[in-house]
């Protein structure tokens, strides 16, 4: 399972640092797309056969992470009319470098965890912890009401990793609580990107900042 | 009757978004209350309340908490129509489906053995309360909202985060795949330690957040200060009780793992940070309802602070979760009136509460100084119990800060609410709301509550209290 899970743990370390680096908009949701189709990929991996559960699984993943949401996301971004992040609270080269920094970090905090023998070596700990703390960087520092929604897909889908290393002990449960808790998150927040950007025309999230101390 | 705790509220909820009168719906909500304490009643009186295998149980903890939650919502169901009934060009068709199906997941979430179930249970409260914060629907409103959900959903994130690494300390100690919280807590002394540390400490940012401890508190001032009086006080009063109930179940097991003091530390250094944040920001605070918000996290800091002192100071804890709840009711709802006649929330617009409405006006003065402690009513008892705790247990430091905070919280609230209540009040706005029975009586019995539990704590809830204390505070 290694062998095919890991490059996988990869590109999804790459496109972490992928959505931290761009500007545009539809780029960033393109990102969290890929990193859906990943997911469906590790789920199958983590597994080591295709069953049905597997399968079943993997294709909730893509037609949730990969699909409604992304076209969700896409639609409200035609509406705006926007293109790019304008403005994050810090550049686009720092949250890279912080991104590099964070994951190096995992890395050795995972080190200090000591792992079941099947995981012994493999990258699915400190990828967990990398995509959840992009997550963090992205819902930190970003304005667009899109960017915080695209931060918490990233911290949801570090959580979906760690609940890999789970799925042999506690199969369904774990992903499908997660896939269902994203379809109703992002449904609420959909709607309310909605209003947002009917009542301040507009989803910058700056516009936000009548309630303040 | 475990599973009708859920069963019932639901079947309201469906009920009340089937039902075509916009002028009858909010009755059904004082008829939910109702049923629902009266089931509550009848299953304290149980010694075993059970269903669907062990996944849900009332347990010592449980008890306490399922009883708070329906007195407390009982006393909102009851202000529900009058206040409805006055925002009547609004449309409630979502507003009380959804504080149904609030109540119904506070049941769950107190009930919930499984660690995996009261997740998803805490989940759906957030969903459920976004709605009730958006109800007014304007620009502030959405943006409480946002801020709300995004918050929230964070947190709900990390504590799933946590969930995970906790089964995976269960897992890596051999133990199979129980996530049930009797499981755990007997199996904990065998949990890998560095996994137990890590989950604990996102368990308690993740659900700290929701409870809004400082520095996760930051959607409170929003969120209390834009909903609706009823929904403020279901929020600071029920959901964050149940919060604090998800964070003793994780404390439980730490604690039966022996590993109880580095939570204590934790527990403390955020409880006076709480405190803290609570008291500098009503102090320069003009909008009277997010003043209510600092309050709430001024208590939350109150509560994990006096788990983390330990023995005494968790019986005192948990007996100043019942006084809280109950005192934020009179509180929001009293402020929910002021709001409602006067059309603001400015300290600087809003005089002489006490001529315009000599109810309400006592009442959230009375509310005041039951919230900062002032004899006689519930909370100096259970904030006494505290203190006390932290003198006779070698934590003399930590009492004496939590006395000066005290101080702090009175001196910068008591400016606010004077400001509110004293004085010669404007012209008569818009609005023409006068207090009437429908919207002065429950919080007349809430504030009897306060003002009774302070005088004296009748023997069944101190037992309660004490059960849950024994029951949370397991020894390894």
């Amino acid at each position: 399972m290694q062998i095919v899970a890991d490059p996988l743990l990869v590109v999804l370390l790459l496109v972490n640092f992928f959505m931290l680096g761009t500007s545009r908009l539809r780029a960033l949701i393109n990102g969290s797309a890929a990193q859906g189709v990943l997911l469906a990929l590790l789920v199958v991996a983590v597994h080591g056969e295709v069953t049905l559960q597997a399968a079943l699984i993997a294709l909730a993943t893509i037609a949730l992470k990969s699909i409604v949401i992304p076209s969700m996301l896409t639609r409200a971004l035609r509406d705006a009319a926007i293109h790019r992040e304008i403005e994050p609270v810090i550049g686009f080269v720092p949250s890279l470098l912080l991104g590099g920094l964070g994951t190096g970090l995992s890395v050795v905090f995972a080190r200090t965890l000591p792992l079941a023998p099947e995981h012994v070596g493999s990258l699915l700990v400190p990828a967990s912890l990398a995509t959840a703390f992009t997550g963090f960087l992205l819902l930190a520092t970003r304005r667009k009401a899109i960017t915080q929604v695209v931060g918490y897909l990233a911290l949801e889908n570090g959580v979906f990793v760690m609940g890999l290393t789970l799925v042999e002990a506690m199969p369904l449960l774990v992903e499908t609580g997660v896939l269902l808790d994203l379809v109703v998150a992002i449904f609420v927040m959909g709607i309310i990107i909605e209003h947002i950007s009917r009542e301040f025309s507009s989803i910058d999230t700056t516009r936000l900042s009548s309630l303040k101390e | 009757m475990a599973l009708a705790l859920v069963i019932v509220p639901l079947a309201f909820a469906a009920a009340a978004a089937a039902m075509p009168w916009q002028k009858w719906r909010p009755w059904l909500l004082p008829a939910c209350g109702a049923v629902h304490l009266a089931m509550t009643i009848a299953a304290l009186g149980r010694p075993e309340v059970s269903a669907i295998g062990g996944w849900l149980k009332l347990d010592a903890l449980g008890r306490l908490v399922l009883a708070l939650v329906s007195v407390l919502f009982f006393a909102c169901s009851l202000y529900a129509p009058g206040y409805l009934a006055l925002r009547a060009e609004r449309s409630n068709r979502v507003f009380v489906p959804c504080l149904l199906f609030f109540l119904a997941m506070n049941s769950l979430i107190v009930e919930a053995q499984h660690l995996g179930l009261m997740w998803v249970a805490i989940e759906a409260t957030t969903l459920a309360s976004a709605p009730l914060i958006h109800y007014n629907h304007h620009a502030r409103s959405i943006e409480a909202t946002w801020k709300y959900l995004l918050i929230g959903s964070v947190g709900i994130a990390l504590a799933l985060f946590g969930t995970f690494f906790l089964a995976y300390a269960a897992l890596r100690a051999g133990l199979g795949t129980s996530l049930f919280f009797p499981d755990l807590v007997r199996e904990a002394p065998r949990l890998s330690r560095p996994w137990l540390h890590s989950a604990f400490v996102l368990l308690f940012v993740g659900y700290g957040t929701k409870m809004g401890l400082a520095p996760m508190h930051t959607w409170k001032p929003d969120a209390y200060g834009e909903a609706p009086g009823i929904v403020g006080t279901l929020l600071a009063g029920a959901l964050t009780s149940c919060a604090f109930l998800a964070l003793l179940r994780f404390f439980q097991i730490v604690s039966a793992a022996g590993e109880a003091a580095f939570a204590r530390q934790l527990m403390i250094g955020i409880g006076l940070l709480s405190m803290a944040v609570g008291g500098v920001f009503m102090a320069r605070q003009r909008d009277y309802k997010r003043m209510l918000a600092y309050s709430s996290v001024e208590h939350m800091g109150i509560l994990v602070l006096g788990v983390g002192i330990g023995g005494l100071g968790v019986f005192g804890s948990l007996l100043h979760l019942v006084n809280n709840a109950i005192t934020k009711g009179v509180l929001f709802l009293s402020a929910g009136n002021i709001h409602r006649a006067y059309g603001s929330k400015s300290t600087e617009d809003v005089r002489g509460a006490l001529r315009r409405l000599p109810f309400s006006g006592a009442l959230f003065l009375a509310g005041f100084f039951a919230a900062t402690g002032s004899p006689p009513f519930a909370p100096f008892l259970s904030e006494f119990t505290i203190v006390r705790a932290a003198m006779t247990s070698g934590h003399a430091i930590v009492g004496g800060l939590f006395l000066l905070m005290l101080a702090i919280v009175f001196i910068g609230m008591g400016g606010a609410v004077l400001a509110v209540v004293q004085g010669e009040p404007p012209a008569e706005g818009p609005s023409g709301y006068h207090d009437r029975l429908g919207t002065i009586a429950p919080i007349l019995l809430l504030m009897a509550i306060v003002l009774f539990l302070g005088v004296y704590v009748p023997a069944p809830l101190v037992a309660l209290v004490q059960k849950a204390a024994t029951f949370v505070e397991v020894k390894p």
